[in-house]
């Protein structure tokens, strides 16, 4: 199970803007009447975006109010899923995967690149406060390794240079293109490809 | 190797577009009217014919799967779930159908709720796929728009709704309980088998739970016919499959392929050869991170189909195929591939739990050659603890790479780790050593 860590620092209050009350109105209405509590997950999403990219437990309490159920039932999911970040993380927040697929291709380079320049641990916010980033499991963009995702877009197929490139882009608070940086097309094998081909040249 | 014109998914590398008109141009949503009419019994007996079996890991088959859902609706409502929840290290198959071919999995999904009566339809897909869900809601909205699904849909009379539900990062939630639990809004951990979903399901009703590509591969088949679909690949292991070729390839590719296909074809044909040449390759994970690997001797000659996997002590899996070269250290690749299985369990049952955490750290030691001879047995004993004392199958699926990893490396990890835990005089004793049967040796030794 992964390492949740809560943050020290809450705020006091967390109420949903008009805009995503509307929104959690309209999620719980895929679900059946009597089962809102299967809205948890989105809702907390939601919480999160609001949040700068963070839970505070406000937001689980008020989360528990919303559905109407128990405080600990938000609390236990918002600490099993990894993607619930429960204490501040950076405006851009890297996740590095750095499973096997990934690894053999040199993940732990990247990684290198975030130790050397946005912080020495995982974690930690960068010098100038709007970057942090983390090792992750899986992302299941394997034939695109190394990959990186940055708040929601996939960075594929990337080098050393390239991510540093992007990195001093992001400390600059300038967003990076999403997607290939070896300029292939999606999935579609770089070289010799065998199959499709007359789709390819319509 | 495959004809084009036998692909199913014919926009795997997005040429043609994904939007609504360039798949109808393709043949989706063709004459789902035509198909849904010829009534319930005749899908599950087409797709049971075609001997369809399911693309997620477990290669059940999918059209016995659908029989065992309830012939007529109770007092309970029937669910149809498709799981997107594609975690598999090595595996990247179902975003490109969620990226390119959506069309082929929201008719599918129509026409397995109309065989399972089912009304409501929930798509759980990884979070992390958050741009591959907008993708998906587009389509899903196009296909409300010209009414292919809602009240009427394709003019069936049949009423489906579609809903994404987004998990948040547990590899465990693609294990089909710990999905229903998820979408209940509860922890992803898995339930007691049985009572089946079939019967007891989400919310405690009658739920069918599909892969993706089990899904989107149905429209085709019933619009082809279930001979076709059955005339590829082998007995028993029909059709075609979308493989994903990841690790020491010079061209990483997704690429749809008959079942039985040659492993090294693959390899060697779509995604450009190993890095350094053949005889560079080291050892190929056939079937996603949980599926034992296969030596270089069994991967020359091996197929890609469920039953020969499982003649050499693998399986087909998802058909993620890692492929590892001579360059890397294969014990620092399990080592890693042991740390996932740690951080994705679920923590229910003690023999996962702790017993992942025992194999990672086991396998980190034996990486640096700081291991014992007689820990090698000790590691093949903790996974034959593991593996089937567990709620779920992620038991096997991280005690499997391992053993996997013992089967074929046994002579590496020890001529590695010559560290002898009773040598004299060696002041850095590791913690699994009892300190003073130590200091009674060393005793000894001095009297």
């Amino acid at each position: 199970m992964s390492l949740k860590k809560v943050s020290k620092e809450q705020p006091d209050k967390f109420e949903f803007s008009e805009e995503n009350l509307s929104l959690a109105k309209k999620i719980i209405l895929n679900y059946p009447a009597e089962k809102k509590k299967s809205a948890v997950m989105a809702l907390l999403y939601l919480a999160q975006k609001q949040n700068h990219n963070w839970i505070p437990l406000a937001a689980m309490k008020y989360i528990a109010k919303f559905l109407d159920i128990s405080y600990i039932n938000v609390y236990e999911v918002a600490t099993f899923y990894s993607m619930y970040n429960l204490s501040p993380v950076g405006k851009y927040f890297i996740q590095i995967c750095t499973t096997t697929p990934c690894m053999i291709r040199g993940a732990y380079k990247l990684v290198d690149v975030c130790k050397k320049n946005i912080s020495e641990k995982e974690n930690e916010l960068s010098c100038k406060k709007n970057c942090s980033w983390t090792e992750v499991e899986c992302l299941g963009a394997c034939i695109n390794a190394p990959m990186a995702q940055i708040n929601q877009d996939y960075y594929e197929d990337l080098n050393v240079k390239q991510f540093e490139g992007i990195i001093k882009d992001i400390l600059k608070d300038i967003k990076p293109k999403p997607g290939s940086y070896r300029g292939r097309v999606n999935s579609e094998p770089e070289k010799n490809r065998q199959t499709l081909i007359e789709n390819k040249n319509a | 190797m495959l004809e084009d014109k036998d692909r199913i998914f014919k926009n795997l590398y997005n040429d043609l577009g994904a939007d609504i008109d360039s798949a109808k141009s393709r043949g989706d949503w063709l004459n789902t009217k035509e198909i849904c009419s010829k009534g319930r019994d005749w899908i599950i007996e087409e797709v049971k014919n075609s001997e369809l079996r399911g693309r997620g890991g477990a290669g059940f088959p999918t059209g016995l799967k659908w029989s065992f859902a309830p012939k007529k609706v109770g007092a309970k409502p029937h669910y149809l779930v498709i799981n997107a929840d594609e975690s598999e290290p090595g595996t990247c198959k179902d975003r490109d159908i969620l990226r390119f071919e959506p069309h082929k999995l929201i008719e599918g999904c129509l026409i397995a709720s109309y065989a399972v009566n089912a009304h409501k339809c929930y798509i759980y897909l990884r979070g992390e796929y958050y741009n591959e869900g907008l993708k998906l809601q587009k389509a899903i909205d196009e296909a409300y728009k010209a009414n292919l699904i809602g009240k009427n849909s394709s003019g069936t009379g049949w009423k489906l709704d579609i809903y994404i539900h987004y998990g948040a990062g547990a590899y465990i939630c693609g294990e089909e309980t710990a999905l229903l639990e998820s979408i209940e809004g509860n922890k992803g951990q898995p339930r007691l088998k049985p009572p089946f979903p079939a019967l007891v399901g989400l919310y405690g009703c009658p739920t069918i739970i599909n892969n993706v590509e089990t899904i989107a591969v149905v429209p085709t088949i019933l619009r082809k016919g279930s001979k076709w679909f059955a005339s590829l690949g082998k007995p028993k292991n029909t059709g075609t499959k979308i493989f994903c070729i990841s690790g020491n390839v010079i061209s990483p590719c997704n690429v749809e392929e008959e079942m039985g296909v040659k492993l090294k074809d693959l390899i060697e044909k779509h995604a450009g050869g190993v890095v350094g040449g053949w005889d560079n390759l080291q050892a190929v994970i056939p079937g996603g991170s949980s599926m034992p690997m296969l030596s270089k001797e069994i991967s020359e000659n091996i197929t890609m189909d469920f039953d020969s996997l499982v003649e050499n002590n693998s399986g087909l899996g998802t058909a993620g195929i890692i492929v590892i070269n001579k360059d890397q250290d294969i014990i620092k690749c399990m080592a890693r591939i042991a740390r996932f299985y740690k951080h994705e369990s679920c923590g229910q049952c003690t023999p996962c739990r702790e017993g992942s955490g025992w194999m990672w750290r086991i396998l980190e030691r034996m990486a640096k050659g700081e291991a014992s001879k007689d820990e090698v047995n000790m590691l093949s004993d903790v996974t034959k603890q593991i593996e089937g004392h567990t709620i779920c199958a992620f038991g096997e699926g991280s005690a499997w790479p391992v053993q996997g990893l013992l089967r074929h490396f046994k002579k590496e990890i020890i001529e590695r780790n010559n560290f002898d835990p009773l040598v004299k005089n060696n002041k850095n004793i590791p913690y699994l050593i009892d300190q003073h049967i130590l200091e009674e040796d060393i005793k000894n030794v001095k009297s």
